[in-house]
This record gives structure tokens, sequence and C-alpha cells, in this order.
């Protein structure tokens, strides 16, 4: 273990972490966009929640490797553009999102539901203000596991060249480095640990109806 | 005015739901619909804002088509109270409440002022206003549904079975409140219950459905005790039905003398019951005559519990019956609207005044 190298390469390590970052996130944001309107129409009738369910489900089981390899291919990018890995991990993404944001919105009390088209509420508005916030702590809970398997899942770009972090483990193995392949493996588990705490809080911050109920008691 | 003309409902499934319903529900008055489940009385509440739309057949309101225009736009101006409150868990009471006003864009300020005066309206206290539905109890969150609905200050009120959830104190209390309010307000009401003694309690005329949606009886509280159209009426309006019409039935009544004792004063010479009376003439309880001996005076512990106190003012024959059943004496005390003791009611009495009013029903 040589210590020394961790001072001689911090930009290195900066770098690599934001190449990293955006890897990662850019994937949960674009797959949140896509699976809320997918989530959506799951809950519209049976056949939509089989079909997409499944299918979401088949892609994950997509060895990422293969996916990553195949995408260029299917796109026409180049093998080294990082637009490759932004899509497969926003496939990635789609696959977990698609079903929590379906069992979120059909965990919505229909009598919920049923007050807001009474009270007026256009579909569409009713979708947006009652039903998608209500959605909200299961969304979280499947964003946390996106961003998460995302951070881990950014590493293996690094065998075709677009890794994040990754490429300290591949330079490091061909190098002999071992410090470079310890701290690529410690500096994704931190990311991966502050991502996961981040999204909590942020879940936590736009849903403070959650803890209300903890004091119903008191309350009554 | 809301008008059902010729109005079925069938399902999807075949069934029907509402089967060739007539009826108008008068404006300014309470109206509820009635009827053991499956009798289609929710099905054609709201069929009134079209959350379910008729199979064939017009509802109008006010002479418009329910069908003609948009439907949010027409649930807008109909003010909707659903069971178990059905509010919006993440928004807090004040949120909840100016939900429509905010729908027909009345800016975040006013219809927040808006919603602050009917917190005060359905009787919420101020502090309420930032709380979140989960810190509520099943009656307060019933209040919040009532306020909602009223926000607008919509004509038309639809109410789907709103105090079904809480415990009898509680929805007593709300039905009370919702008397109280409509005195006020004096909106159109549809209230549907399939409890025959909330229906009773509530409704200016009350419609009995029967499995099935068809209308059984439509007509005020009184007459339904009275004259059941049909076996399943009565068999619906149940037990008692006799005593209960009593509440319909206002008659004067004569009152009878009433010997009373001051507290503080010497007990009255022979055995006889005698009541007590505070300083305002207001009955404290009865005195038997050997509880306390002649000449000794009387207090508190001598006192053997009243019955109920018929009010001349507001009592109906129920009251006054249910006064003289339950006085110790068997003379129920009446009192006026300052609950003094103005005099006796005796059991007979009560039954000559129904006999009276039955001949009078009889003539008309």
């Amino acid at each position: 273990m040589i210590w020394g190298w961790i001072p001689r390469n911090v930009e290195l390590i900066v770098d690599r972490t934001i190449e990293h970052l955006w890897l990662a996130l850019l994937p949960v944001l674009l797959g949140l966009v896509i699976s809320v309107p997918l989530g959506w129409l799951a809950t519209r009738t049976a056949l939509a929640r089989t079909v997409l369910v499944t299918v979401t489900g088949l892609l994950y089981t997509v060895p990422s490797l293969a996916l990553i390899v195949m995408l260029p291919l299917v796109l026409g990018t180049q093998i080294l553009d990082p637009l490759n890995v932004v899509v497969a991990l926003t496939i990635y993404t789609v696959a977990l999102l698609v079903r929590s944001v379906a069992d979120a919105l059909d965990a919505v009390p229909p009598v919920v539901v049923a007050a807001a088209t009474a009270m007026g509420y256009p579909p569409w508005r009713r979708f947006l203000a009652v039903e998608l916030p209500l959605a909200v702590p299961v969304i979280v809970a499947g964003l946390r596991v996106a961003a998460v398997s995302n951070t881990s899942l950014v590493t293996v770009g690094a065998l075709v060249g677009l890794g994040g972090l990754g490429q300290l483990f591949t330079e490091g193995f061909q190098r002999d480095i071992p410090s470079e392949i310890l701290t690529g493996i410690v500096v994704v588990l931190l990311l991966a640990l502050v991502l996961d705490a981040l999204l909590l809080a942020l879940g936590r911050a736009v849903t403070p109806w959650t803890r209300a109920g903890a004091d119903a008691g008191r309350a009554r | 005015m809301i008008e059902f003309r010729t109005v079925t409902k069938r399902f999807d499934d075949g069934t029907v739901a509402v089967d060739a319903l007539d009826l108008t529900v008068e404006a300014g008055r309470i109206t509820v619909f009635v009827g053991p489940s499956g009798c289609g009385k929710t099905t054609s509440l709201r069929m009134v804002n079209r959350m379910i739309e008729p199979t064939s057949g017009q509802i109008l309101v006010d002479g418009r088509d329910v069908m003609a225009g948009d439907a949010a736009e027409l649930r807008r101006g109909i003010g909707y109270v659903i069971q178990q409150a059905g509010l919006f868990p993440h928004r807090t009471v004040l949120d909840n409440i100016a939900t429509v006003p905010l729908l027909l864009g009345w800016g975040r300020r006013r219809a927040r002022e808006r919603a602050a005066e009917l917190m005060a309206t359905v009787g919420l206290d101020e502090e309420m206003a930032r709380r979140y539905p989960a810190q509520l109890s099943g009656g307060q969150q019933q209040r919040v549904g009532v306020a909602r609905a009223l926000a607008a200050d919509p004509p038309i009120l639809l109410m789907d079975e709103p105090f079904s959830a809480v415990d009898p104190v509680v929805r007593e209390n709300l039905q009370d409140e919702l008397l109280r309010l409509q005195a006020e307000l004096g909106k159109t009401i549809v209230f549907v219950t399939h409890d025959i003694d909330e229906a009773v309690k509530l409704g200016d005329k009350v419609a009995v459905f029967r499995t099935g949606g068809i209308l059984a009886q439509y007509d005020e509280p009184g007459r339904l005790l009275a004259r059941p159209a049909d076996d399943f009426v009565d068999g619906f309006v149940g037990r008692d039905r006799g005593y209960r019409g009593l509440g319909f039935l206002s008659d004067e009544l004569p009152l009878g003398e009433l010997r009373t004792v001051a507290l503080g004063s010497p007990a009255p010479p022979d055995g006889a019951w005698t009541l007590v009376v505070d300083g305002a003439d207001r009955p404290q309880g009865w005195l038997a005559g050997a509880d306390a001996p002649t000449g000794s005076t009387v207090t508190a512990e001598h006192l053997v519990p009243g019955g109920s106190l018929y009010d001349v003012t507001t009592g109906s024959l129920r009251s006054a019956l249910d006064a003289a059943l339950s006085s110790p004496s068997g003379q129920g005390v009446a009192v006026d609207a300052d609950g003094r003791v103005i005099g006796a009611v005796s059991a007979d009495d009560v039954l000559r005044a129904l006999a009276d009013a039955r001949a009078e029903q009889a003539a008309a």
C-alpha cells in the first residue's frame, strides 16, 4: 500500500469523481422523467401493466457490459461515447422505477382520488396535484435503489474506457497500483452512501406530511 | 332544485344500480337518500355531479342538464363531502379547505383567508390550520371535509355517508352541527346514509330506496314513520316507529300543577313527590316524602335524580312523553326556554294529543 499515490493524484481522483457523478445521476434523472408517464400508463389497464412490468423487468436482466457494448450498434454512436453509458443506465433506472411508480400510484387511497375528482380537478391536474405527490415516498425509495445501483454500475463502463472512478480499477490493475484500486473502491462506496443519504433527506424534506401521522396519537 | 327524470344507471356488468328514478330535491332543504347497501342511493348522489354518468334519463340542476358542459367545472360548483372525509393527506387543513377556491383561480391569499373563515364556521380551532389530516381525530377530519365542500359557497352540497366512520357521540355532535349550519346557510343538501335514525333526524324529506335502485317512498320523516308505504319501508324504518314518530308532532299540551319546593326550605308535610328547584326555579331533582322528615330542611342529599325535561318551546310529543316516562313521580317536568319549571305533563296528556293529531290528519 503506497499512501503517497493519493496526494499525488488528487486532481485525477476529483476529475474521475465528477465524471462518475454525472454518469450515474443523469440517467437517474432521465429514468425518472421516463418512468412517471410509463408508471402512470401501467396503472390504467391490467394489460399495460403486465406488458410494461414484464418488459422492463426483462431489460434489467440484460448484463450491463453486454448492453454498453451493444448500444453503439443500436444508437450508431462511437464505442467511446459516454452516451452509451448514460443510455444503458437510463434503461436500468427505468426498469427499476416503472414498477415503483405504478405501485406508488396504486397505493394512493381511492377515496382521496374520488374526493379530488369531486372537488373538480380535471384528470391531469389531479394527477400532478394529488396522485403524484402522494406517490413521492415510494418513488423516492425506488430512486435511492436506482442511484446506488447506478453508482456501482458506472464502473463497468471502465472496461470500454468510460467508467468514471471505474477507470481507477482498470488502470490500477494494469499498472499494478493497489492504492489506486482501493481508492476507487472507497470513493465509489462513499459516493453511493452520500447519494443515498441525500435522496433520503430530499424525500423527507418534500413529504413533511408522512411524519405528521406519527404524532396523531398525541393530537387526538 | 335538483330533478331526476326517469334516471337509470346500468353498470357494464349488467347490474341495475338505479331504476327509472323520478324525484325532485327541493332547494334550500335537506333531502336524505336512505336504504340498505346496493339500493343505489350513493349512485344516485354521484350522478348529480357526474362522478357517475346516467345510462338514460336526465338530471337537471336548476333546470340545466348536468351532462351539458364540462364535468370538472360542474363539480366545482357543487360541494361534496365524501365518506371518511377523504382529505388530501399531503396538504394542511387550511390548504385542504382552500382546494376549490384555488381551482377556481381565486389566488392563494384570498383562498386561504376564506379557508380560515370556514374553519371558524365549522367549529375548528385556528391552531389546527397548519396541521396535516393525520394529526386530526375522525370528527375533526369530517369538519374539515364539510368546510372544504363549503369553501366556494356552492348552492348545493352532496354528502355521501359523511358521518358513518365516527363514533356515535361524535356523530350526534356532527349531526347537530350540520342542522345548525343549515339553519344559517340554507343550502340544497342531498345526504346519503344507511342509518334510518340519521335520515329521520336530518331530513326535511327522506327518500327510501330498496335493493335494485327503486325508490320505495319519498316523504317527510314524520309521515314516513306514521305511514310507511309498504312492508319494505315498514321493516326498514324499524322498531319503535310509533314512538319515534312522536318526535315530529309538537302540539300544545295542557300543563298540570306541579308541587315544588326550593332547596333549603322546609320539607312539605305529606309523603307525596315534590319537585325541588333552585333559586331560579330550575329543577334540581325530586323529593320523596319519606326521605326528608316534615319540617326538616331540603338539601341536595335528599334528592332523587329527575328524568328528562320537556322544553315547551322546542319539544316534541316524544320529548314530552319521555319526560313523563322517565320521571320518578310519573309527572314530566315542563320547562320554558330559560329552563324554569312551568308545569307537569302526563303520559295520558301526550296520548290524548296524539289521538287529536290523528283525528286531524284523518279529516285532512
